[in-house]
């Protein structure tokens, strides 16, 4: 078959269509973006009329794959790993539902953060919600494991987990693809009752759902992932679960032999096959990119059963992704380094593009705000977040999608005034309109700035659910519309603009102000294919 | 490979990529989306081989090449050059930070950091008449420090372009060419 250069991201994605995805759902989010972006291009998906539209949240693709599950076909959901919190109440119930149709939910996780805000281990909600986990361990895995993901979803009518993190998602190799699925037809579940998650019916699924976790560890296909590679002789024992195992190879590449590794791709773990490693080990080393989980289960409450080696111990930094260097040095093995960074080398952070909006926001926003004083301006999860770093020092927090408008609203419940929220406008319809309805309902003396640049900017110019529609939504809220108001942020309007905002943030009241200009990467994108669409007709 | 987020050093890789897949070799390669892309230091791990290859990233001390479109981001990834590696980077400071170093001292940093060739890519790009191929002219210049033949590469641009029409093709193609004349090698 055609061998494709592939983003494990995109391989994700690729396998889903190949494997009779009707329905991707999804809200862009570091590392996982691509996933979408890859179906929303595909001629395959177009003429497969797959469905490819964002969601709004997290929370609303998670709960609509479900449905589509419901009515019997394959869907897929993709979202990083803190879009997990957010869909998490869907998402653990469906465990409890169950599937109709095969459903794979794909957290991508950000170890060493790259672009997050903390690095929680994906693997933990597998476990909470009692399903399934799949950890691909390169591209070509990722395809092919995605065709197990949904086989087993709908023999265990459960969702599957399918765990990634930055680094494959991110990075390209060539796969080989397999023969297309076919996609379901349209079948609604045979117990009509199945998705009623009353008490009643509830606790007898919940229980069923225990007993077939269990049976989970030894599942031929699941458990076939895991692969329990006996070397010679004892010392020490290697679980490296994920890409963990690649760092491991890089390392010990032809010597392999000499140690006793269970690689490990799929989740709950088989007991016998650990059991078989220990027996083999005087101790073990457990290499795991996010959080300690095998660790801990391995060491137990008592920690003396077995010596482990890993994060706990300190044989492996306790957080931060796993690379090449760090597993040598668990090894014990000499690793080689160049020359050390040259002193002058400096730092670079991410900054506004040139001519961007949120700069010339903040500009404006910093000069009122000097008068009030520091320590008021809560911000949100998108570019404007920037606005924290100099010159413009602007921005206090910066905690979870939606956050900037409810914590002005608690602080300025505690007296703080004024108190600013800035957010995004894509942000603001994920997260932030259930908050602004509780600033409306007590007319909470915060103003609200949104900063809109019709686009999700940070994670590369996808659609903004909240573009054209800002105003009628805020109105719809409950905003007075005497100070609901819109500015442009354009060097030209300073003076202005400064005068919109400090009269707003004088009022003991809501207020809402939309600081439109588009995004200028989204805008040059759109001259230029506007430009060639002009060539192509006067050709 | 190294840059500043916008730099389009993803292009580059792609372009490798391409060539890689025609002569049928092993590839990974690791790239940094998100926050970084804007205006930042931005890095990617680019592998080739006629086995497979195992970790996505390069051990430290593991890279034959780095190849870089501003001076300052190649002495960034120093740690992870092999000895005896090379340093093929644009000599064109992207300033974009207040405490950017003096150029001369970054310039001077890199001849220190053994071999390494140093061209004004963006100055031979703008002489072709395509300001923004300056970085096909560091993949040319980079070209000889590549395990495949040139002409494969040439085959990787005209597919990367192709898109956007013959013109565009041309100038990449002679970019690539200005940029391996330019080195002598």
């Amino acid at each position: 078959m055609q061998k494709l250069l592939l983003l494990g991201d995109e391989a994700i994605a690729q396998a889903a269509l190949d494997a009779g995805l009707s329905g991707m759902y999804a809200y862009p989010g570091t590392p996982s973006t691509e996933i979408m972006e890859y179906i929303q291009a595909s001629q395959q998906a177009a003429s497969d009329s797959v469905h490819r539209e964002w969601s709004s949240n997290e929370k609303t693709a998670m709960e609509a794959a479900l449905g589509m599950s419901y009515a019997g076909k394959r869907a897929m959901v993709a979202m990083k790993h803190v879009g997990l919190n957010v869909a998490a109440d869907a998402f653990i119930n469906s465990a409890v539902t169950g599937v109709n149709g095969g459903l794979v939910v794909v957290a991508a996780d950000d170890p060493s953060m790259h672009s997050s805000q903390n690095e929680q281990d994906s693997r933990f909600y597998g476990k909470f919600a009692l399903v399934p986990v799949m950890e691909p361990r390169n591209q070509q895995e990722a395809y092919d494991m995605i065709f197990d993901a949904f086989a087993l979803s709908e023999k265990f009518r459960l969702p599957v987990l399918f765990r990634i993190t930055t680094r494959l998602a991110h990075s390209r190799s060539a796969v080989a693809r397999r023969e297309k699925t076919m996609q379901n037809t349209l079948s609604l579940p045979g117990n009509p009752r199945q998705f009623v998650l009353l008490p009643a019916i509830a606790r007898k699924q919940y229980r069923a759902l225990t007993g077939i976790y269990e049976t989970l560890r030894t599942d031929s296909v699941l458990d076939g992932h895991n692969r329990l590679l006996e070397g010679k002789g004892r010392g020490t024992g290697i679980i490296a679960c994920g890409i963990a195992f690649n760092y491991l190879m890089e390392n010990i590449g032809d010597n392999y032999g000499d140690y006793n590794i269970l690689s490990v791709g799929t989740y709950p773990l088989n007991r016998d096959k650990v059991a078989a490693l220990v027996g083999r080990c005087d101790r073990v080393l457990v290499l795991e990119d996010g959080y300690p989980m095998i660790e801990e289960h391995l060491r137990g409450l008592l920690d003396r059963d077995v010596t482990v080696l890993g994060r706990l111990d300190g044989t492996v930094p306790r957080d931060g992704e796993l690379n090449p260097a760090i597993v040598a040095s668990a090894l014990g093995l000499k690793s080689t380094c160049g020359r050390d960074v040259p002193s002058l080398v400096r730092q670079r952070p991410p900054s506004f593009c040139k001519g961007c909006g949120h700069a010339d926001l903040y500009s404006a926003l910093a000069e009122v705000m000097a008068e009030a004083g520091p320590g008021r301006v809560f911000s949100d999860i998108g570019c404007y977040t920037l606005g924290a770093l100099p010159p413009y020092n602007m921005v206090n927090s910066c905690v979870d999608m939606g956050a900037s408008v409810t914590m002005a609203v608690g602080a300025a419940d505690a007296g703080l005034f004024p108190a600013v929220a800035v957010i995004g406008d894509s942000t603001f319809t994920h997260s932030g309109m259930t908050g602004l309805l509780d600033a409306v309902l007590k007319d909470s003396p915060i103003t609200l700035i949104i900063s809109d640049n019709s686009t999700t900017g940070m994670t590369g110019g996808q659609k903004s659910q909240a573009t054209d529609r800002l105003e009628s939504i805020c109105l719809g809220i409950g905003v007075d519309p005497a100070h609901l108001k819109v500015i442009v942020p354009l060097r030209k309007n300073h003076e202005e603009n400064k005068s919109v905002i400090g009269a707003e943030l004088k009022h003991n009241g809501l207020s809402v102000i939309l600081a439109r200009r588009e995004c200028i990467q989204t805008a040059s994108r759109n001259k230029k294919a506007e430009a060639a669409e002009k060539n192509k007709s006067g050709e | 490979m190294a840059g500043v987020g916008g730099q389009g050093i993803l292009s580059i890789a792609a372009t490798i990529g391409l060539a890689a897949v025609e002569q049928n070799l092993f590839l990974k390669q690791a790239e940094v989306h998100g926050m970084s892309q804007r205006g930042g230091d931005v890095q990617s791990h680019l592998r080739l081989s006629d086995r497979e290859i195992w970790s996505d990233l390069i051990p430290h001390g593991g890279a034959d090449l780095i190849i870089s479109v501003e001076p300052m981001e190649a002495l960034r990834y120093l740690p992870w050059l092999s000895s005896g590696g090379w340093i093929v980077t644009s000599s064109v400071p992207y300033v974009n930070i207040p405490d950017y170093p003096e150029a001369g001292k970054v310039l001077a940093e890199l001849d220190r950091a053994g071999n390494t060739i140093v061209l004004d890519a963006d100055g031979i790009a703008r002489d072709l008449g395509s300001a923004r191929s300056g970085n096909m002219v560091i993949l040319g210049a980079a070209s000889s420090f590549i395990s495949m033949p040139f002409t494969s590469l040439e085959n990787a641009v005209r597919k990367m372009f192709s898109r956007k029409g013959e013109e565009v093709v041309a100038v990449n193609l002679k970019a690539l060419h200005a940029g391996r004349d330019a080195t002598g090698r």
